[in-house]
């Protein structure tokens, strides 16, 4: 009996049962993590790896979960290096909290909930509009610990800021969805809080604000998020183009002072206390339906790809760096609708991830759908590497290209 | 190498770019470290990638190892060949292919020299950023091996942050496309493993880069402090101000004396303990700006005098000096060992004591210079390796730098790789798991570890992960 082995194995207080009555784990330490998947790949059960169930699925068939939640310890934090070590289900909400008090942030602004877990971020490689001056999840990453399917304990990266020692693996767990282990920790790299942050919005139609965003960046301001964000997202009636500036008070005024006026848009600079709402809304819209992707995108093909949505989906829940090109559709369809999406991204060189969906589209897509000839041979090979008998319930392996 | 791998090598690229005479294989028996020496069994220069290919395939049929290797500017003794290996030099692929002033992209082959990269795409205002000291040589494709970094990349990320997509050659001579042009990967992120991974899983054979618009606005300064530990709490402070600068570098006094005795001379004070460059840069008013909270920051922390580049001659003359220092400090000694470690930025001051002990205990002529802002080290030790109790001092002496660096929480090498020289130090910041790790994941790549062999990983210390069935197969 699966149950009572966990409960063997780590006491009764770490096992319980989840709402479909699989039975659940919640290690407090690595070292247990390590031993739960050990135990899983002695005896060939499937995991499902679980966080606040909000962004992987809770619906993975498996004949446990192992939760991520009694891992939430914010380990150590060095502002001197500009450095944290956080455990994997510690929430954002918590990481926030902490990291202001020495003046400290963590530069990404992942969709979801405000209190979603560390974890969640770097399994999907989630990024948010911040991406854009701040870079991708895994710019964010100094190194990891993480357990792998066959309940290997690995340790990549470093605490130091900058390191080439070793092959970079960090990378490799950054966005692959828990394939090839279950991080449980994270090397962060902070920054310091930003003492001014402004954001201007301009409304109007796409075609409109898209030529406002180019001719922002013509003007060479940069902001460190530039969003077009469709008009149900934005809870607006028409598309709203929102821009942030971060930095030093008299450097940001200057580039809200130089804002391009002799066009169509017009700017309007939110107040002070609205902004975090206002991020919060269209951070909360990326929940707004069962299945989540992005797609990644150069910005001078935004346009099409937005047309392409149009097409074969809808844009009712759309968010896009308009300088970073990373485009994020949230809302319900059937898998033929999402694989024609793919199909026509892949033939546009636009590689398409889903980030969230049940496991049934996840099933039919895989998270990441078409790969590039000879890519899921390598896939398959890694996935051998860290977990040989695919105990970890991730629909990592995606069809050779459909191209 | 037997005469008929050579004759069908050059019946792929041409005899004339197969080399195996003693004389020309000498040129590739080093690259910038002069401590590793190994003459490679031959050299072969393919022009294109279907010459890669064709080689490539060659050596797989054969099981011939092979190591790529660009402008031989390492630092690690990472592009060094064993007799039974094969060198694939790849200078001659030095075409920029495309670039994309919309997308803020360019396509080029490995062989470009970083520098010139810089050079073509200046007249639309975009700059290529990481920019290793030896930038002026090196080669694009050598600094993807090596995830190389550059003072600019405090701000700006080293060359893993700038790629967006490979074309590799693996060593089954199979052809794979990794990343897309946005940077989004189609699956696992696959380019973030390659950069790296120190020409150990395959051979890029085209690179997509990043570039980024050229500042409107730059402000470089030069602070001169009476102490290297004042030098460096300034470093910590205009870090924690929230400010990042796009440069952060320090120099110590032996550092910048050889600098001022040579044909580099940047006119930095002999007489101070440590200097530092600081460079800023944006718009106009954000330069404004925080150049006066550098300043502020610099004489608050003991600085005896800060001065800012009045011209675009004058601050280039202030970064030559510090790009050139390893050019200058062969005006000491016939050779440099050129070191690199890092520590988090609030153990530099003690890290420096340290090394200041050792290079006192062993006797030797240490400078250093280096990424402050990132922790980054660069302790030099100036030697001549015709004496060999010197030589043996020089690695001593490099050992006990490595492992203070590493007890102070850092890590043996931030820019130059592991290559042959580092490899005895991988399990100290490594267990036996993880590298074993490294080294299945290195299998996935090259099952058969023909491909750059007997670097980064010390096979002993790795702890063996199963073979796989599927890492067995070999793709024909």
């Amino acid at each position: 009996m699966i149950f009572a082995r966990l409960r063997a194995l780590l006491g009764p207080g770490a096992v319980d049962r989840d709402p479909d009555n699989v039975p659940r784990v919640t290690p407090d330490s690595t070292d247990a993590l390590a031993l739960v998947c050990r135990l899983a790949y002695d005896e060939g059960w499937k995991i499902r790896i679980e966080g606040l169930t909000s962004w992987l699925p809770p619906d993975a068939p498996a004949d446990l979960a192992v939760s991520t939640r009694g891992l939430d310890e914010i380990v150590s934090v060095s502002p001197a290096d500009l450095v944290a070590t956080i455990q994997a289900g510690a929430s954002m909400d918590a990481i926030r909290r902490r990291l202001a008090e020495h003046g400290m942030w963590l530069a990404v602004d992942p969709p979801g909930r405000p209190d979603r877990t560390l974890g969640s971020i770097i399994a999907s490689g989630t990024s948010g509009p911040l991406r854009h001056g701040f870079g991708p999840v895994r710019d964010h990453i100094l190194g990891c610990t993480v357990v792998t399917g066959d309940g290997r304990i690995v340790r990549p990266g470093s605490r130091v800021v900058k390191n080439v020692a070793g092959y970079d693996l960090t990378k490799l767990h950054v966005g692959s969805f828990g394939g090839f282990g279950i991080v449980t920790e994270a090397h962060l790299r902070l920054r310091a809080l930003p003492r001014a942050d402004v954001t201007v919005i301009s409304k109007g139609s796409r075609d409109a604000l898209t030529a406002a965003a180019r001719d922002l960046l013509e003007a060479r301001i940069a902001p460190a998020a530039l969003e077009l964000i469709s008009p149900a997202l934005a809870a607006e009636a028409g598309w709203v183009l929102a821009a942030r500036f971060l930095g030093i008070d008299p450097a940001v005024q200057a580039d809200v002072r130089r804002l391009p006026s002799d066009t169509e848009a017009v700017w309007e600079q939110l107040p002070a206390d609205r902004t975090a709402g206002f991020w919060a809304l269209l951070a909360r819209g990326g929940l707004s339906g069962p299945v989540t992707f992005r797609l990644g995108v150069l910005p001078d093909g935004l346009d099409d790809a937005l047309d392409l949505l149009a097409h074969d989906l809808d844009v009712d829940m759309v968010a896009a760096g308009a300088a970073s090109g990373s485009l994020r559709w949230t809302g319900e369809a059937p898998v033929e609708r999402l694989r024609a999406v793919r199909r026509a991204a892949a033939g546009r060189e636009i590689p398409m991830t889903l980030e969230r969906a049940p496991w049934s589209v996840r099933r039919a897509l895989g998270h990441f759908g078409a790969y590039r000839e000879g890519l899921g041979r390598l896939v398959d090979r890694l996935r051998d590497t860290f977990d040989p008998k695919q105990a970890l319930s991730v629909a990592l392996e995606g069809s050779e290209s459909e191209k | 190498m037997s005469p008929a791998l050579l004759e069908a090598l050059g019946r792929i690229v041409g005899p004339r770019w197969v080399r195996h005479r003693k004389a020309e294989l000498t040129t590739y028996s080093m690259d910038g470290l002069p401590t590793h020496e190994s003459l490679p069994g031959a050299v072969v220069m393919p022009e294109s990638r279907a010459e890669v290919v064709e080689v490539i395939r060659l050596l797989h049929l054969l099981q011939v190892p092979f190591v790529a290797r660009g402008a031989g500017t390492g630092l690690s003794g990472g592009a060094l060949a064993d007799p039974d290996a094969l060198l694939l030099a790849l200078t001659r692929m030095n075409r920029i292919l495309r670039v994309d002033r919309g997308a803020r992209r360019a396509v080029v082959q490995p062989g470009v020299v970083n520098a010139r990269l810089s050079e073509a795409v200046a007249p639309l205002e975009l700059q290529y950023v990481p920019d290793p000291s030896s930038q002026a040589a090196c080669t694009v494709g050598g600094n993807v091996a090596e995830n190389a970094g550059g003072p600019h990349c405090l701000k700006y990320g080293v060359t893993t942050n700038h790629v967006v997509e490979l074309e590799v050659v693996l060593p089954d001579a199979s052809v794979v496309r990794l990343g897309s042009p946005h940077g989004e990967p189609w699956g696992p992120d696959l380019v973030g493993l390659f950069v790296g991974s120190e020409g150990m899983f395959g051979v890029a054979t085209e690179i997509t880069v990043r570039l980024e618009p050229i500042p409107p606005g730059v402000r470089t300064m030069l602070a001169d402090f009476p102490s290297v530990r004042l030098a460096s709490e300034a470093v910590s402070r205009i870090i924690a101000s929230g400010i990042v600068p796009a440069a952060l570098e320090m120099m110590d006094q032996a550092c910048v004396q050889a600098v001022e005795a040579s044909i580099y001379a940047a006119g930095y004070p002999t007489d101070a303990a440590a200097v530092l460059l600081v460079e800023v840069d944006g718009t106009p008013e954000q330069v404004a700006a925080e150049s006066v909270l550098v300043e502020e920051t610099l004489r608050t922390q003991g600085a005896r005098a800060v001065r800012s580049a009045s011209s675009p001659a004058d601050r280039a003359r202030l970064w030559q000096g510090r790009k050139k220092a390893f050019g200058a400090m062969g005006r000491i000694a016939p050779d440099l060992a050129v070191q690199d470690a890092v520590v988090p930025r609030s153990a530099l001051p003690d890290i420096l004591d340290r090394i200041g002990e050792i290079r006192r205990r062993h006797a030797l002529s240490i400078s250093n210079v280096f990424h402050a802002g990132d922790g980054n080290l660069h302790p030099n030790i100036s030697f001549d390796r015709r004496d060999p109790a010197l030589a043996a001092r020089v690695r001593e002496a490099s050992r006990e730098i490595m492992a203070a660096c590493v007890a102070a929480g850092g890590s043996i090498t931030g820019e130059h790789g592991v290559g042959n020289d580092k490899m005895g130090y991988m399990p100290w910041i490594f267990d036996p798991e993880t590298l074993g790790a490294m080294q299945a994941v290195r299998r996935v790549f090259d099952p058969d570890e023909r491909c750059n062999p007997g670097k980064v990983l010390p096979t002993r210390a790795c702890r063996e992960w199963r073979a796989t069935p599927a890492a067995r197969e070999v793709a024909l």
